[in-house]
């Protein structure tokens, strides 16, 4: 379907394509989460501040509060429902990386996709990319600790998959 | 969510661009070019901006081209922030891109956005007045190539249905020492309170300012009293500061007396940076 104001596009979405029904003013994260009830992505502040919303397009960390779906077309999207039983997902748990929850899912995109950019990061570089989430409960020490962690399991054992 | 429908469209070339706003806008629409869409999507949501197109320019290979030619150094304006930061062609350009909003934005914001936006700041500029860069802009049927200095004085000065296709650096101009710096009011991602870009040339310290005034400059007498000779840098510094074009702002952010100390410290550790003292 094509008209002015809606278009269906294929998406890429945790290695699934997806043929959706999308309005052009519909924001990535308001697809993800109604259309393709994919709900990890979370509403935090709607305008880049706080990276609830992180996904990945295309390996790299987006909010998707702030990209319409439409673009989205052609790209790989992976939301936090693609990473389960990550090496990342239970370093954030063996560190209590997680109170409330809410910032985790942009927390983890991130990490995982700062990862995939940098195996080996320093911790200006984890400060620099995690500069984007904010988290009103932990004192980001934990969730810095558990994404270094990963990075240095990753590290030893020469593999690309954090 | 974004309370109206709009079209969406994506040209593959400059001309398909000018040629879309202006049928659109012969159909009596309400058009408007879409870059990172950072900026349009915040301001869609909340109503403060309405349009029934939107002209996607990510899709003009002129618009992403980050490269070099005999001349210049090239960047398309549809280019992310962390694109630029990382095309380390014009490092002083990159160090700067690297210092507004945080690393998530920067894949999305493009630094024709940040040059045309609304958000005053528009810190990508203080590196292309500084090295006296070109612009080429979509305009007419075609393109046209016009400096820096002429299309941009504080805000960007460019007609309905006009964009930027690219940003030219000199050569000559991208390789010189430089300063890069930022205060902000407390965490390292906000808005400036004093952002300046500087570098130097033939013994001559260029410098920009954004954060003080409502808008971002380049402006002749404070750059002549930051080169006064036989003067200390702070005597430079305290100088220059009270030369601006406008009085500073006073806001909730910071104070007018708050920016100008910022302001003096900024400059002075610039002079002392570039002259190595
Ligand atoms: C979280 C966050 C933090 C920020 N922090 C800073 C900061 O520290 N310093 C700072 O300077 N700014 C900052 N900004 C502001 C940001 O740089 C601007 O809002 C910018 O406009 C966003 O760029 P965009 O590509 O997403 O713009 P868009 O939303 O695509 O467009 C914005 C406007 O520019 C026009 N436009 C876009 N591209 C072109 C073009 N090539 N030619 C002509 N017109 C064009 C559009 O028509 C529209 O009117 C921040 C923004 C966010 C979201
Ligand atoms: S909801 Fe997208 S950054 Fe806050
Ligand atoms: S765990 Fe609650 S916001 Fe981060």
């Amino acid at each position: 379907m094509n008209n002015s104001a809606m278009s269906t596009v294929e998406l890429d979405v945790n290695g699934k394509r997806k043929a959706v029904v999308v309005r052009h003013a519909d924001t990535l994260l308001d697809v993800l989460r109604v259309k393709l009830g994919l709900t990890g992505a979370k509403p935090g502040c709607g305008n880049g501040d706080c990276g609830a919303c992180a996904v990945l397009v295309d390996d790299e960390p987006m909010h998707s509060c702030h990209m319409l779906a439409v673009e989205a077309a052609g790209k790989r999207v992976t939301t936090i429902e693609g990473l389960q039983g990550t090496a990342l997902q239970q370093a954030f748990v063996d560190h209590w990386a997680v109170q409330c929850g809410y910032c985790t899912s942009g927390m983890i995109v991130a990490s995982h996709g700062l990862l995939l950019r940098h195996p080996n990061p320093d911790e200006a570089t984890v400060n620099e990319w995690l500069s984007s989430n904010l988290c009103r409960c932990t004192g980001y020490e934990e969730i810095k600790q558990a994404v270094l962690s990963v990075a240095r399991s990753v590290g030893q054992a020469g593999g690309t998959t954090p | 969510m974004i309370p109206f429908d709009f079209e969406y469209c994506k040209p593959a070339t400059v001309g398909e661009a000018l040629k879309t706003f202006r049928d659109l806008q012969a159909a009596g629409k309400r058009v408007c070019y879409y870059g990172g869409g950072t900026e349009f999507i915040s301001l869609a949501r909340l109503g403060s901006v309405t349009t029934a197109a939107v002209i996607d320019l990510k899709g003009i290979p002129e618009c992403l081209t980050l490269s070099e030619n005999d001349q210049h150094v090239l960047i398309g304006a549809a280019a992310s922030l962390t694109q630029i930061a990382e095309y380390r062609a014009y490092p002083l350009l990159s160090d700067h891109c690297r210092r507004i909003a945080d690393h998530t934005s920067r894949n999305r914001i493009t630094i024709g956005g940040n040059l045309a936006g609304v958000i005053e700041y528009r810190e990508a500029v203080l590196p292309l007045l500084v090295s006296d860069a070109q612009v080429v802009v979509a305009r007419g049927e075609g393109m046209e190539t016009v400096s820096i200095h002429d299309i941009f004085k504080g805000t960007l000065l460019i007609g309905a249905g006009e964009f930027i296709i690219q940003l030219l650096v000199p050569r000559s101009e991208a390789n010189l020492p430089y300063v890069s710096l930022k205060k902000t009011r407390h965490s390292k991602v906000d808005y400036p309170l004093v952002s300046i870009a500087a570098s130097k040339k033939d013994g001559r310290i260029r410098l920009a300012v954004s954060g003080v005034c409502r808008y971002p400059f380049r402006y002749p007498p404070l750059e002549d009293e930051v080169n006064a000779a036989n003067r200390s840098p702070l005597e430079r510094a305290e100088r220059a500061a009270a030369r601006l074009p406008e009085p500073a702002v006073n806001d909730a952010f910071g104070s007018r007396d708050y920016r100008l100390f910022l302001l003096r410290h900024a400059i002075a550790d610039t002079i002392r940076q570039l002259e190595g003292a």
